[in-house]
């Protein structure tokens, strides 16, 4: 992340009393939400609660409209910036769908991406020859063929593929904040294994990583420090690994009734 | 809501596979065979028209002249000459010469005969949530809830009475959307147009019932020349209705009607159309040529008009419902089920020009061939330059029954915007014996397992449909392919 | 038909000369007299009456010019190094080249007539393999509705020949070059090609026209590829003429049981280009394979027309043509699959997409079906316009720009279609041709 003069303990991400809203509807109706460098949040709850939403907004989606509120990454207005901008400042959005790019192969795309995001942080573009060494050294982690780089992104890729590349992606880019969307959903207990293995290897303390997801499954992979629940846009209860534990137990209802009661 | 079968409704004659066959026995005021200046100028006068309705139809009659007998060429259907000479252009039931009266005044065998078809015209039977104006041949002979509609300041009368009534709103609309050189039929029908069905929604006013035109060839060797016209003013809306049969004649029909709908900003027009002419018989003998001009204008800002039609009749089908995307933000739909059995041909779709900016228009088009019929969907969708942000979605399906049978697919797209997004898909396939098998293990006979399957095929177009016409759409279906199936 | 009159007369003397000029088998000439008959009958083709074909394409510009014609052109000065320049190369391909309609013996390489494989100039095979020619030659590029393909069957008394004997696999590429040099005054020419496959014969085939000057001339081109049972074409086909050219070519394949007949064409340059392939299917169990890129700028039209016809059962045909359009251009894309009766379990996919980058540029698709079996699978798929919002957006997620974005999927949908060239030396060629000179765009959301 590019240095900036703010206070060195203030938090990596400061979401405050955000409100979102697609066309007519709202979605986020106030979110507070901080990470801290070294930290892994899970944000969980049941569908259309708004977990995908605040994922794409800390990316910079261009169709969801911020209504209220603001969100500070390292101290800066993080809305002001473009999708992009966001990127080269070390954001990194996991997708839940990822996107397939015809003809474009997947080396390609990774090292226009990488040479972009260096350049941005005052490095040196990589030569083709540190380029593949450093890609060799990451796809191994996520178990990625060498075969499958030269094909168009994420074309004809399985479910499981796809969610590798996005991880590989991730640690190509090395990002400083990694918000991974349902990464592991749709994914076998071995191919979950291996996508949290590629997380867990990014977990440092100069790091944090915010991991949206429906089940607790994931969090047996990796712990997170924080747990929240979200529903209908609002975070209604946050606490540690053993909130996610309780809520597999009791499932979201639970959690309905108490908030209502 | 039992009485709810409007077009598909047995009528007692069982013998046959066409229901709606009988003829009624009327007396009628017949014009002479064939077309001249003369007889232009005497249905205007029957209709008692003021000057410039009838400068206009004269316009249109010499430019048809000029066309010499260049009927449209390039649709996938073959037929012999007509001759436009040896045909009838105007034929009104005597007692109604002068137009609809009051109730009381019909001919109690036009009553019988709308009785016949399902649709009631009698006050106390009258069909509940449905408007109807009843059309037989060349006239307007009903039209119900009229009353009710005047308190809420919808306009809803044949064309005829629209001319004597509100010529001002005639005479600015007719013609704005499909002028009279558009096409050969179209001009034709300028020129000769009997009646029709006439509708303005005020601005803002949400039309409170179903519209409904039901039309009825009764004569032999008239030709049907009806035009609509809809206009739907600043923020209303209306949802109209479309049905038509005729008897079984040895020869060919025509009928070239035009439909102009107008949609002004944030108006919303719902066309509907259970078209079930005579097909003809087996061997292809006799049926309505059905050769229409249907366009809307969705002129206003954020306007919107949706074509939906279930096509089971005729013996030939020409009709492409379509819609100028006009206004910034419109909307433009066509949703249609076509299916041919026998020796019908259709070639029907739609045309999307999109002006506006961020106009957007769906297509979804189901077709259905059995027996030796031939089914061509031809669509075009074109994106004007000016037309920043449009999108279309298109989607033509096609099944296949038996192997005598055709299904064409014949898109046009033409894109002059490079912001434009359009999709075109099309698939064709059969019903197939695994799901048949699947059905049947689970009970259902072969024929049902095919209506089934069927049905579901059509579905995204039915539920399209308002509530009342969806379940009439799907025994119409059924019906249309009876002995085809199982 | 449906054509118009066109200025016949200049065709008309140029007959007469070039009949007097030069000798032919009788059935040759019967055949070129027929069919010159035939041009005059049906002059070029217009766009009236319903005629479907040419809805979007105007050849009045065609008509309208007169073009010098000489049946015993020079080379006007090429020469086998300018050759190498102009064109895909590379040694060890075989090779006819024509010079503005011409066979150049000289610049050409031909195999050793081995297996009885021949390749040669078609006026050679007259004399050395008369039966086959004759067997072949204008029976499949059927002149009878055909202005162009009349017209050029009215001239054919040289082109490209290749017979590839039963089960002989030609490892080497045929390389058949057109040279345009561009002559002070408009010339046409009339490119013929023969290619006779045999039962489970194997070659690969590259067709090129080329420009070196960028006057004012028309190629009207015919092919005719005939593939016996279980034979098996990759063919190329790479139509780059000069900025000012008129090109219209017509191509006929006919397929027996079990062949496999798979193209990619590449389309670039020339002020008025037209394509009309048809591939008949008509042997169980056939296969074709159609690829196609064009990439139109400035006032450039081209138009491809592609028909498939499925006549037998268990046939596959599948067509891809990818369009990219700038400048004022027009692109149109109509193409047809028939699916006659008897060709039950057809399997057919047809797609074309495109990619529309200035507002001044127009795209028509026209990709129909028609249909009389029941028992078959078929789609076909058109898209045009722009990247949608989703994919810029992952683009950006990962920290590319939006000029950076757009530049990777222009190029990637043009390199989708380089790649299905198998032909290393060729697809290299390629790709310098077309991704080193993609319109430089930016999709705006």
């Amino acid at each position: 992340m590019a240095e900036s003069d703010t206070d060195k303990n203030a938090p990596l991400l400061d979401v405050r009393d955000l409100h979102v809203s697609v066309g007519e509807t709202d979605i986020l109706k106030g979110i507070d939400l901080t990470v801290s460098v070294g930290e892994v949040h899970a944000i969980m709850g049941p569908n259309g609660s708004g977990k995908s939403t605040l994922a794409s907004v800390l990316a910079g989606r261009p169709e969801f409209t911020v209504t209220h509120g603001k969100v500070l990454y390292g101290g800066q207005n993080l809305l002001a910036m473009l999708p992009e901008e966001r990127a080269r400042e070390g954001i990194f959005l996991a997708f839940q769908y990822p996107v397939e790019l015809a003809g474009v192969r997947t080396w390609q795309f990774l090292r226009a991406s990488v040479d972009a995001v260096r350049r941005h942080r005052g490095l040196k573009e990589l030569s083709i020859r540190e380029f593949d060494k450093l890609l060799d050294e990451k796809r191994e982690v996520v178990k990625i063929d060498p075969e499958m780089l030269k094909r168009s992104v994420n074309e004809g890729f399985s479910g499981g593929e796809k969610k590798r590349n996005e991880v590989l992606q991730m640690a190509m880019l090395d990002p400083t904040l990694a918000v991974l969307d349902e990464t592991d959903s749709g994914l076998d207990i071995d191919a979950l294994k291996i996508v949290a293995e590629g997380v867990d290897r990014f977990r440092s303390p100069s790091k944090a990583i915010i991991l949206v997801t429906h089940y607790q499954r994931i969090l047996n992979y990796i712990s997170p420090d924080r747990v929240h629940v979200l529903m209908d846009g609002r975070i209604v209860r946050s606490g540690d690994r053993e909130l996610a534990l309780e809520l597999e137990k009791k499932g979201y209802d639970w959690i309905r009734e108490s908030v209502a009661a | 809501m039992t009485e709810q079968r409007v077009i598909s409704r047995k009528t007692g004659v069982e013998d046959t596979d066409y229901k709606w066959g009988f003829e009624l026995d009327i007396e009628s005021d017949i014009a002479p065979r064939g077309l001249n200046e003369d007889i232009v100028r005497l249905i205007s006068a029957k209709k008692r028209e003021p000057e410039w309705m009838l400068e206009w139809r004269l316009k249109a009659y010499r430019h048809w002249l000029k066309l010499g007998s260049e009927e449209p060429k390039w649709a996938n259907v073959k037929f012999p000459p007509i001759d436009y000479q040896d045909m009838i252009y105007y034929a009104a039931p005597r007692s109604q010469a002068d137009g609809p009266k009051s109730l009381d005044e019909i001919d109690p065998e036009i009553l019988e005969g709308f009785n016949k078809l399902g649709i009631p015209l009698e006050e106390q039977k009258k069909l509940s949530g449905v408007a109807v104006d009843a059309v037989l041949d060349s006239v307007s002979v009903a039209t119900t809830y009229q009353e009710m509609l005047k308190k809420v300041g919808v306009i809803f009368c044949s064309m005829s009475e629209a001319v004597k009534n509100h010529p001002e709103l005639v005479q600015k609309y007719i013609g704005s959307v499909v002028p009279y050189s558009d096409n050969f039929y179209a001009t034709l029908n300028s020129a000769v147009f009997s009646d029709g069905s006439f509708c303005y929604v005020p601005p803002g006013v949400r039309c409170p019932i179903e519209l409904m035109t039901y039309f009825r060839i009764n004569e032999m060797d008239t030709g049907q020349f009806e035009r609509t016209l809809i206009i739907a003013d600043k923020g209303s809306y209306v949802s109209y209705l479309e049905g038509c049969t005729a008897p079984m004649r040895k020869t060919h029909q025509l009928h070239a009607a035009v439909v102009e709908l107008v949609a002004l900003d944030d108006a919303e027009i719902k066309y509907s159309t259970l078209q079930n002419w005579y097909p003809g018989d087996k061997d292809g003998n006799g049926g309505v040529y059905n050769f229409v001009t249907k366009r809307g204008k969705a002129q206003g800002r954020g306007s919107k008009i949706s074509w939906t039609q279930v096509e089971t009749g005729s013996a030939i089908t020409w009709k492409y419902p379509s819609v100028i995307l006009q206004g910034d933000d419109s909307v433009g739909e066509f949703y249609s089920v076509a299916l041919v059995n026998n020796h019908q041909q259709a070639d029907t779709g739609t045309k999307m020009t999109h002006i506006g900016k961020n106009t957007r228009s769906t297509i979804i088009a189901k077709g259905i061939s059995a027996g030796k019929a031939n089914n061509t969907y031809r669509g075009q969708v074109k994106i004007m330059p000016t037309a920043n942000g449009a999108r279309n979605f298109t989607q033509c399906d096609s099944l296949l029954i038996g192997d005598e049978c055709g299904a064409h697919t014949v898109p046009y797209i033409e894109v002059r915007n490079p912001t434009a997004q359009l999709e075109h898909e099309a698939t064709t396939s059969k019903v197939s014996d695994d799901q048949l098998f699947y059905l049947q293990q689970r009970g259902l006979s072969l024929e049902e397992s095919n209506y089934m399957i069927i049905n579901g095929f059509c579905r995204g177009i039915f539920k399209e449909l308002p509530f009342e016409f969806a379940a009439e759409a799907s025994q119409l279906m059924r019906v249309s392919l009876e002995g085809t199936v199982g | 038909m449906t054509q118009a009159p066109a200025k016949n007369q200049s065709y008309r003397s140029d007959f007469r000369t070039a009949e007097q000029a030069t000798d032919s088998p009788a059935w040759l000439r019967d055949v070129r007299a027929e069919a010159m008959a035939r041009f005059e009958e049906l002059g070029f083709p217009t766009a009236r009456k319903g005629n479907e074909k040419w809805k979007y394409t105007n050849v009045a510009p065609i008509a309208r010019s007169e073009f010098g014609f000489d049946p015993k052109r020079d080379l006007n000065g090429l020469n086998a190094d300018s050759l190498t320049v102009a064109v895909p190369w590379h040694e060890t391909w075989h090779r006819l080249v024509f010079v503005d309609g011409v066979f150049a013996k000289d610049l050409s390489s031909r195999p050793e007539a081995a297996n009885g494989v021949r390749v040669s100039s078609l006026a050679e095979a007259l004399v050395s393999d008369n039966g086959a020619v004759q067997e072949h030659l204008a029976k499949h590029a059927l002149f009878e509705d055909d202005g162009f393909a009349a017209l050029n069957t009215a001239f054919v008394r040289d082109g490209a020949y290749v017979r590839v004997t039963s089960n002989v696999t030609l490892e080497t590429p045929i390389h058949l070059v057109f040279v345009s040099t561009g002559r002070a005054e408009p010339t046409v020419s009339y490119p013929r090609v023969l290619l006779v496959a045999e039962a489970g014969s194997r070659a690969t085939v590259i067709e090129s026209y080329v420009a070196l000057g960028d006057g004012e001339y028309f190629n009207d081109a015919v092919s005719e590829t005939v593939l016996g049972e279980g034979a098996e074409i990759e063919h190329y086909r790479l139509q780059a003429e000069g900025e000012s050219a008129f090109h219209v070519g017509t191509a006929r394949v006919v397929q027996a049981e079990g062949s496999n007949y798979s193209s990619s064409a590449f389309f670039k340059g020339s002020s008025l280009g037209r394509y009309d392939l048809s591939v008949l299917l008509d042997g169980p169990g056939s296969t074709c394979r159609l690829n196609g890129l064009y990439m139109t700028s400035g006032s450039q039209h081209q138009d491809n027309n592609i028909n498939i016809e499925h006549a037998k059962p268990h046939t596959t045909s599948r067509l891809y043509y990818k369009g990219i359009l700038d400048g004022k251009s027009r692109a149109v894309f109509g193409g047809t699959v028939l699916v006659r009766k008897e060709a039950q379990k057809t399997d057919a996919l047809q797609s074309d997409k495109n990619l529309v980058l200035s507002p001044d540029a127009e795209v028509d698709s026209k990709p129909a079906l028609f249909i009389y079996a029941d028992d078959v699978k078929c789609g076909h798929g058109a898209t045009a316009g722009n990247i949608d919002l989703d994919t810029v957006f992952y683009m950006r997620s990962r920290g590319l720009d939006v000029d950076a974005a757009s530049r990777l999927l222009i190029y990637g949908f043009a390199r989708e279609s380089i790649d299905t060239v198998r032909e290393q030396h060729l697809k290299s060629y390629l790709e310098s041709l077309f991704l080193e000179s993609l319109p430089k765009y930016r999709f705006e959301f």
